[in-house]
This record gives structure tokens, sequence and C-alpha cells, in this order.
């Protein structure tokens, strides 16, 4: 009996092309919607994650000043060489230390200029990242002692003023000073916050405050916690320290921070999963108004068909035979939108990743989910006009002009 | 009396109403008839006289409001909606005047119809289909949809959807009633044909009295009622 319904059901959307096509548009669109938004969601958040992880696992990052909520620091005095050195010392989990302090200011190379992060640290600031210089080198130890007028440049930076040149050995201008270009950083990407990783000039710490800062302060300082060691406990060794080092007595609150990336980094993904699910959601939504389509189109066409289905009940189709063949009509519909929408989600989602620079994650589950559902959405939608073209009574259907 | 032949149909004291209480409207008041396997029975009788609804109790569409109803010693009253479907799919076979015919189907399939109602493999159908097309005159024409078909060829389409589940009674609500004079007598001699070489009883609604004469009993209807035959006689001589 079911292969006689999906039969007569067969025949049926083939006799009728392109109000079929017509009814599974709003499948096929919230089907595609669906998909689209999910997978686009879960790049993202493997972007994320990427990320993070390229940004260096095991990270810390010590800031000057309480928290207040998320992103507001309050001012506190920031922290010194010293410190760093103090941390290094008496922390043996920790493979690097990176005192850092920053400016924002346009590099000049010949005609071409570019404004960027100039970033004064040591060696241990590529360290903590995990970060290698492609060509040239970094820097010497008596080139960070003596706060020598040289540079590591990120490939952005690279990019917008030597083009395709070779930069090392080349001289660029930050303000007064003339600086040499030794080492050029291998290509990291973008990151989580969608800044550009790559848009950057390290010079040594004591450069950039003696030269272009004019004072002692170091801004952050960022450490690597040793592999298989929790960071938890190193965070809490760390708070210990600076307590000391700051003279804050027992019932004073913090006036630094000491946040973990894998926090962040769970922070953010946590974020955009909840972004994802309810992008998902406002589709579903129009997963259910295309199922209303549906259900809108199998009614007229019940009234539109009445006679034929007169014609069905008088030669002998049983009640159920007819219930039968309009809702295997309705799921075939449905469901073929849905494998539509499939196709058109996985073309839409690999061009927009590409577009949108997100990696392009396939996620068998969800295009299951949303396969099943379109055909569910046919057999709910397509049961109630299924159900009133059964019940019709075979002289009256008949008669129906 | 010799009972060894059961009437293919039975009506006895058949009564229908429609509606109730002051709406309500006798459409057949009490009605006989019998009708014995391999005739060939015409109904005639004005618009309302109840030849309709009778038509409907006889293709097992309705039942009666009251009396009994025995096709083939069956009591078809006591059958449920899905019996009533199967005994039409089983038994009896319809063609109706506006031909009823699914557009944008071909002729194969719409003769093949009923017999996917009934389960047969796609062979059966088609053999069958085949063999039912080509009685009525259109082998060949299987692959024709009705808007490729004349008037005439798509009733003859429809007889052969009625006649593939070789029934035991055709009912046929004036099938020649949308078509003109050489081709109602095509239609005509194909219905005379299946009753005499394969013993269709048929039962046929007309008003024309030449389509008619084609049969070879007569049943008039008038005001609910069957008109007894020796009235008829007298008005046909008044």
């Amino acid at each position: 009996m079911f292969w006689n319904a999906l039969l007569l059901a067969m025949r049926e959307i083939r006799r009728n092309v392109l109000r079929s096509a017509l009814t599974i548009l709003g499948i096929v669109i919230g089907v595609a919607a669906v998909i689209v938004m999910v997978t686009l969601g879960g790049g993202v958040t493997l972007q994320v994650t990427q990320q993070i992880a390229s940004l260096g696992s095991n990270l810390l990052m010590i800031t000057p000043g309480k928290r207040m909520g998320p992103g507001q620091n309050v001012g506190a005095a920031p922290f010194s060489v010293d410190d760093a050195i103090a941390l290094a010392r008496d922390i043996p989990q920790l493979v690097a230390v990176a005192p850092m302090a920053s400016r924002s200011m346009t590099v000049v190379y010949g005609n071409a200029n570019w404004s960027t992060q100039i970033t004064g640290s040591t060696n241990d600031f590529f360290k903590a990242r995990n970060w290698t210089a492609k060509s040239g080198r970094l820097f010497s130890n008596s080139e960070l002692r003596a706060g020598a007028a040289e540079c590591v440049i990120g490939q952005t930076v690279r990019q917008k003023l030597f083009g395709n040149q070779d930069p090392i050995g080349t001289h660029i201008r930050m303000q007064q000073i003339d600086c040499e270009v030794i080492g050029l950083l291998e290509s990291k990407g973008q990151s989580t916050m969608g800044t550009d990783q790559d848009d950057l000039v390290v010079i040594p710490l004591r450069a950039l405050q003696r030269r272009i800062a004019g004072n002692q302060d170091v801004n952050i300082i960022q450490v690597s916690v040793r592999d298989g060691v929790s960071t938890s406990r190193v965070q809490q060794e760390i708070e210990r320290l600076m307590r000391e080092r700051r003279h804050l007595s027992g019932n004073e609150e913090n006036d630094f921070s000491v946040m973990d990336m894998k926090e962040i980094t769970k922070m953010l993904t946590g974020t955009t999963q909840v972004l994802t699910a309810l992008l998902g959601a406002v589709a579903a939504v129009s997963l259910l108004v295309g199922g209303i389509g549906i259900m809108n189109i199998m009614l007229v066409s019940v009234t539109e068909r009445t006679r034929e289905i007169g014609i069905r009940l008088a030669i002998g189709a049983l009640e159920r035979e007819v219930l039968l063949q309009f809702l295997v009509e309705a799921a075939v519909l449905s469901s073929f939108g849905g494998l539509v929408g499939i196709v058109l989600a996985l073309a839409a989602s690999v061009g927009l990743a590409s577009v949108l620079n997100v990696p392009f994650v396939f996620n068998a589950s969800i295009v299951a989910i949303a396969f099943v559902f379109s055909a569910a959405v046919g057999l709910v939608f397509g049961y109630f006009p299924a159900k009133k073209a059964a019940r019709l009574d075979p002289i009256e259907a008949l008669r129906h002009e | 009396m010799n009972n060894a032949i059961i009437p293919v149909t039975e009506l006895r004291q058949v009564t229908k109403t429609y509606g109730r209480g002051t709406a309500a409207m006798q459409a057949l008041r009490g009605v006989d008839i019998v009708i014995q396997p391999g005739e060939f029975v015409a109904v005639m009788g004005p618009s309302g006289s109840g030849k309709s609804t009778c038509m409907n109790i006889l293709g097992c569409l309705d039942t009666p409001t009251t009396g009994n109803y025995l096709f083939q010693g069956v009591e078809v009253g006591n059958l449920t909606r899905d019996q009533r479907a199967i005994l039409r799919r089983q038994y009896l076979g319809f063609v109706f005047q506006g031909y009823n015919l699914l557009n944008r189907t071909t002729a194969l399939e719409n003769v093949e119809l009923p017999l996917i109602y009934r389960g047969d493999t796609i062979e059966v159908r088609h053999q069958l289909a085949r063999e039912a097309l080509a009685a009525v005159g259109l082998a060949g024409w299987e692959d024709h949809t009705p808007g490729e078909l004349s008037g005439g060829q798509q009733q003859r389409v429809a007889i052969a959807r009625a006649i593939v589940t070789k029934p035991a009674v055709l009912l046929a609500d004036e099938p020649t009633g949308n078509l003109d004079t050489s081709r109602s007598q095509e239609i005509m001699a194909i219905l005379t044909q299946l009753n005499k070489e394969q013993g269709i009883t048929i039962i046929m609604v007309t008003h024309e009295p030449d389509m008619a004469s084609y049969a070879r009993r007569t049943i008039h209807f008038r005001d609910g009622l069957v008109v007894p035959e020796h009235e008829i006689k007298h008005e046909g001589g008044a």
C-alpha cells in the first residue's frame, strides 16, 4: 500500500511540476538558512579555538588594574622590568616571561607609511607565542640590554611597506628613530577579536621605553606555563608573588589581574556557540514558515482536486489510501525540498566561508537533522489537508466543478 | 420459485431522505428493483425524480435511509465506508457523463488506476490496462493524455477504466450526455458488446430514448418511485 501511495504521489508531483517547485521553495530556503547559519557558526567557533591555540596554549596575561567585569580595568600602577625578572626567578613552572609595552605609531619606509602597533618586549615574547622568524633573526642579548634601534616586523607590515621586496637589512622610520629591520615573522593570521596579528613591529623593550615612551613602564607581562603544569596553580602563585611585590595587605583586593587564555577561549567559543544557536533558531522559524507554505498549497490542492479525489474514492480507493497518498506527497515534496536546500546550503556555505575568511566545517549532524526535520514538516503540515481529502464524500466530490 | 440465480442487485422498499425536520426531502419513497446478472437496464426519468440517488445507492456510494439493498445477496446497508470501497473496487465499474479522467495523465495510467488500488503488480496492471483499452478500440493510444483525445475517445478510456477490473456491474451515468449522435452510437455499441460478450451487467442512466432503446429493459422514475411498467405503456399509448 505504501509503494502504491508513493507511485501515485510521484505521478501527482510530476503532473504539477511548477506548483510542486513553488511549494517546496519555502522548505528549500528554510533548510538552507539553518544549515548555512550553523555551518558558518561552527567555522567561526573553530577559527576562534585555532587562533587562541596559535597564540600559545598555556599563556597567562598579567595586566595592572582591577578587573571590573569584562574588559574594564581600573587604573593602577604599571609593572616594571623587575617584576618580570622576579616572576622568572621565583616561579620555575614558567618557560617564558615577556614584559611588554606598546604604542600605536606610523612607520615609514621610502614613500610608504603604515600605522601599526609598536611592541617593546624581549625574545620571550616570541617564545610565549610559539612565534619564529621566517627570515632574518630575532634579537641578541646585547641588543636587548642596549635597547638597540632594531626591529622584527610582521607579515602585514612587510606587505604594506615593502611589497614583495626583501625587508631584511633595510631601515624604517618611526617618529624620530631610525630602525634596522633584522627579522620577519611567520604569518599568524587574524586573531579571535578580528584584529590582524601580523600587523606589528617588535623592538627591544628598552628601546621602546627609552626612545619612544620615555618611561620605565611595563603594561603587560605575558607568561607561558610549562606543558603539563596546572595553569590555575601557577596563576595563584603569580598572584601571591605580585601581591607581595605590590605591597598589598591581606584584605586589599588585587590591583592587577592574571588572565588565563584558556578561559578566554572558553568564553569566546561559548559566545559564538550561543550566537550560532540563536541564528539557527531564527533560521528554523523560516523552516516552520516553509512548512505552513506546504500546508497552504496542499489545502488549495485538495480543493482543486476534489473531483479527482471523488474519482479515486468512487473506483474503490480506501480513506486511508487517499490519506496516505496526500501524506506521502507532502513528505516527498518537503524532503525533496530539504535535499535541494542541503545542496544549496553547502554551496552557499563554502562560498560564504571563503568570502568571510572563515574555515568551512561540514557538520553532518545538522544536515541530517535539517533533512529529517523537513520531512517531518511535510508530514505534520500535510496531515490536515490529507485528512480533509480522505474524508470527502465521493458523491459530493464528483459533483464538484 | 427457483432462486438458483441470485439477483446481482436487489432494492427492497428503499427510501432515501436528505435533511431533517421541515427541511427533509424524500428523494426515494420505497423503491423495489431487481436486476439479474447479464441484464442491460436503462434508467430514465425527469431530473429530481430520484434516479441519481438510486444510482448512488446501486453504486454503493450511498446507503438507503430505510429498506434493504442486497448486492449479490449481501446487505450493503450494514457495510462500513471502507467495506463499500472494497466492494466497489472488486465488483463495480463507473462511467460518468463528464468522463472524469485524471488530466495530464496518460490513458494507460488512467485505466490502471483501479488496479493500483487493488494491489496488482505492474506487469498485471499494464497487461490488463492494454487489454481494456483494446476492448474499447483504443489500442495504440495508451500514451495519450485526455487533452490529446476527443470526447468520444475520452469516454472510451473511461469505459476501459471501468471494465479493467472485470466488474460484475457497470454503472453508467449519462455516458453519452456530452457526445454527438455518431459518437454516442459508438459508445452504445461498445456497451452492448461488453454486455453480450463479457456478460457484464449494465445499468445506464439516460435522458435520450434513442440510447435507452439499446437496453433490454427500461426503468422509469417519477417523484421518487419506480413507475410500474403497465403505466408506461398506458402513457406511451396516450
